[in-house]
């Protein structure tokens, strides 16, 4: 990835306030070519602000940028036609069969061949069974094939794309992951919003939005590292009691259930260990290091960011 | 290549539009069947020939003729004749409406008629209700024709050698001078429902996509807004038609309705008219945020265009504030400019001073829904 250095998204300083609400605050990023970028954070944190105000379907109140090298702002109609923007809600229209949706859109990007492109697309999303039912008439997975077939009908050289999955059964994900990383080995850079730690994971970089705010971005094992965070794995039968005997003692910040298993991070690599071993002799469980998840850095940063939050 | 994929994307919206109209089984019978529903209820009112309508009788001269004349009237069922009546009373039964015709018989009517000059009968009618009295009017040259023919036969044949002299029948009708008849209905029949469904169906053509949800993919593709405004107008223009023909041919069919100029003048008035109600509708589109206040829009213009356009009321009559909304009004305009076409035959340009003000109008509107077009999701 990232192998001529071309940058697709650039932007500085986006802020976009909704009434006396700030949705997105000073948000800096930036995106190069043939990379999978995951964009997460909490519900409300502002990413599809963020995705809407990129491909010009928002006027930013701060900011500037660029988007694959057209301004963010004056030249949003140049950047429409090279984008593929999948939004978080199915806005297709369900009143129409699969095929009449994307004929429709094969029209407004204006393919050469309309009926061609239409097959292909049907054909290459295994959409051809169906392509004559009513959109409406789709299940969760189905649409979600059906919107991304129409967003890269025309070739776009960026995808946007909001919660795609949200909602799609693990086999239908992982498909549709496999069916990206396709996309971005022939060039296609890929900006995807995500709750899902599975597929942050696949990403190329993660970017980490909370309050409109980015708190965290870089590979996810950069993210872990300098996140300063240490992990320890307690599991055995006095699991349970040893996770409400932890909570709240010196060194511990988060104590978390991972199937059997319970996760106890902290940021402070003694205190944490003095306060597990402790534990451990009061209860029958067995402690071992472990490794520090993506989603115990998420779930910090959320807590912290919410601190910060009400702070103001 | 540029004017390719314009026309290209124009081209989707219409198709999408066309596809979804007709999906809309509920909205698409709508279209259709209010103007057969409308046209089937005004029918009754063209077709009903009342009878005994009260008719008040100032006798000045109680000649045989007159009085052959008024029995003539009596017996052909249309009227009911109330005699005695002064001439004060028989003008405030008018005004108050419990007399339908006031017959006037002048002093030396049958002296006249003797002459050898012909004597005037003044007819005033209640023409508030021009379908009730038209029919009534319409036979009073042959009762008075009848009641001559039989006094110049009878034993008192009074009036020997006057068979030529004719009594002129002189018909004042009163407090509806432009009389809405039976073939004014139609144009103001197309006219109205033109402006009813025609406005609400492209009103509601964007507040659709905002409440959907599908607005943020259509303005998240290449489409210029005034792409999207002649994807979205020109269908409903093919509906409006295809309502204008039901009426056309239906009012032909039922009531034998006129068509005294040019087909093609009255279409083309047709598709100007039209072309300004759905860039009306699509103007409002743009600006409500909702279906609802779509509606509210619609129902807010449709009400002045009923009332003040001179379908509803003679035109002339209203007060000058009236009058001066009244020429904003595109209906208005169709008005004249069809019921010239159709009743009275107008030619081109006869016609076009009528059509300016719509164009000005569709221009006008057309700009500020351009103007007000709303490329973002703000
Ligand atoms: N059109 C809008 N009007 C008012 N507030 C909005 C609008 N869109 C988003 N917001 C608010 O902005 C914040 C960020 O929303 P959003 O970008 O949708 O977050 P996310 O996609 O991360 O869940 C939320 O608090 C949301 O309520
Ligand atoms: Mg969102």
């Amino acid at each position: 990835m990232n192998t001529n250095g071309e940058t697709i998204i650039d932007v500085r300083g986006l802020t976009k306030r909704f009434g006396d609400k700030t949705a997105v605050d000073d948000v800096d990023l930036t995106v190069a070519k043939g990379e999978i970028v995951g964009f997460l954070g909490p519900n409300g944190s502002g990413k599809t602000t963020t995705i809407r105000l990129i491909c010009g379907l928002l006027r930013p109140d701060g900011g500037e940028g660029t988007c694959l090298g057209h301004d963010i702002v004056r030249e949003a109609e140049a950047i429409k036609r090279q984008v593929g923007y999948m939004t978080q809600r199915f806005s297709l229209y369900e009143d129409l069969t699969i095929r009449e949706n994307l004929e429709f859109v094969a029209r407004l990007y204006a393919l050469p061949n309309v009926r061609q492109s239409v097959d292909e697309t049907v054909e290459g999303l295994g959409l051809k069974s169906r392509q004559h039912q009513l959109a409406g008439t789709l299940s969760g997975g189905w649409k979600q094939r059906l919107a991304l077939a129409a967003c890269i009908m025309h070739k776009p050289r960026l995808l946007l794309l909001d919660e795609p999955t949200a909602g799609v059964d693990p086999k239908a994900r992982r498909e549709f992951w496999d069916e990206i990383h396709h996309l971005a080995e022939d060039g296609l850079t890929v900006l995807v919003s995500t709750h899902y730690m599975d597929e942050a994971e696949r990403c190329h970089r993660v970017v980490y939005i909370a309050y409109g705010t980015i708190v965290a971005r870089g590979t996810a094992e950069e993210i872990i590292e300098s996140s300063g965070l240490g992990t320890f794995v307690v599991a055995g039968s006095g699991a349970a009691a040893a996770a409400r005997a932890l909570n709240g003692m010196p060194g511990v910040e988060q104590v978390a259930a991972f199937g059997q298993d319970i996760h106890v991070v902290g940021s402070h690599g003694p205190s944490l260990a003095e306060s597990v071993h402790a534990v451990a002799e009061r209860y029958p469980i067995h402690v071992a290091p472990g490794e520090t998840t993506l989603e115990d850095v998420f779930i910090r940063l959320m807590s912290e960011a919410q601190v910060n939050e009400n702070g103001r | 290549m540029k004017a390719h994929s314009a026309a290209s994307r124009i081209r989707a919206v219409l198709l999408k539009e066309v596809i979804q109209m007709r999906r809309d089984r509920l909205t698409f019978a709508m279209i259709i069947g209010i103007p057969i529903l409308q046209l089937v209820l005004f029918g009754y009112a063209i077709n009903t020939d009342p009878k005994n309508l009260p008719t008040g009788v100032v006798m000045a001269d109680p000649g045989p003729v007159a009085r052959s004349i008024v029995a003539g009237m009596q017996t052909s069922g249309y009227f009911l004749i109330e005699r005695g009546h002064t001439e004060a009373e028989a003008r405030a039964g008018l005004t108050a409406g419990t007399l339908a015709f006031v017959v006037t018989v002048p002093a030396g009517f049958h002296s006249d008629l003797v002459r050898g000059q012909s004597p005037e009968i003044i007819v005033e009618a209640d023409a508030s209700d021009p379908t009730a009295s038209a029919n009534a009017i319409a036979a009073l040259p042959e009762i008075v024709n009848r009641a001559i023919a039989a006094s110049t036969q009878g034993p008192m044949s009074a009036a020997n050698g006057a068979g030529a002299v004719r009594p002129e029948i002189i018909v004042h009708r009163h407090y509806n001078p432009e009389r809405i008849t039976a073939y004014n209905i139609v144009p103001g029949l197309i006219g109205t429902i033109l402006t009813m469904t025609a406005t609400l169906m492209t009103a509601l053509a964007l507040t659709r996509e905002i409440e959907r949800g599908t607005i943020e993919n259509l303005l998240a593709m290449p489409l210029r807004p005034i792409e999207i405004m002649i994807g979205k107008i020109v269908p409903y223009i093919g509906l409006g038609f295809l309502q204008v023909g039901v009426i056309l041919i239906a009012a032909y069919l039922l009531f034998s309705v006129p068509m005294e100029g040019s087909l093609t003048l009255l279409l083309s008035a047709v598709l100007l008219f039209i072309a300004a109600n759905v860039t009306l509708g699509y103007t409002f589109s743009t600006l409500a945020r909702s279906q609802l206040q779509a509606m509210q829009m619609t129902f807010f213009f449709f009400l002045p265009s009923i009332l003040l356009s001179g379908f509803m009321f003679p035109f002339r009559g209203m007060p000058v504030w009236a009058q001066a909304i009244g020429q904003v009004l595109p209906l208005t305009h169709f008005l004249r400019a069809v019921r010239g076409v159709m009743l009275k035959g107008n030619d081109m340009f006869q016609t076009l001073p009528h059509l300016w003000p719509v164009t000005l109008f569709l221009l006008v509107i057309g700009t500020i829904a351009l103007m007000r077009f709303r490329r973002t999701l703000d």
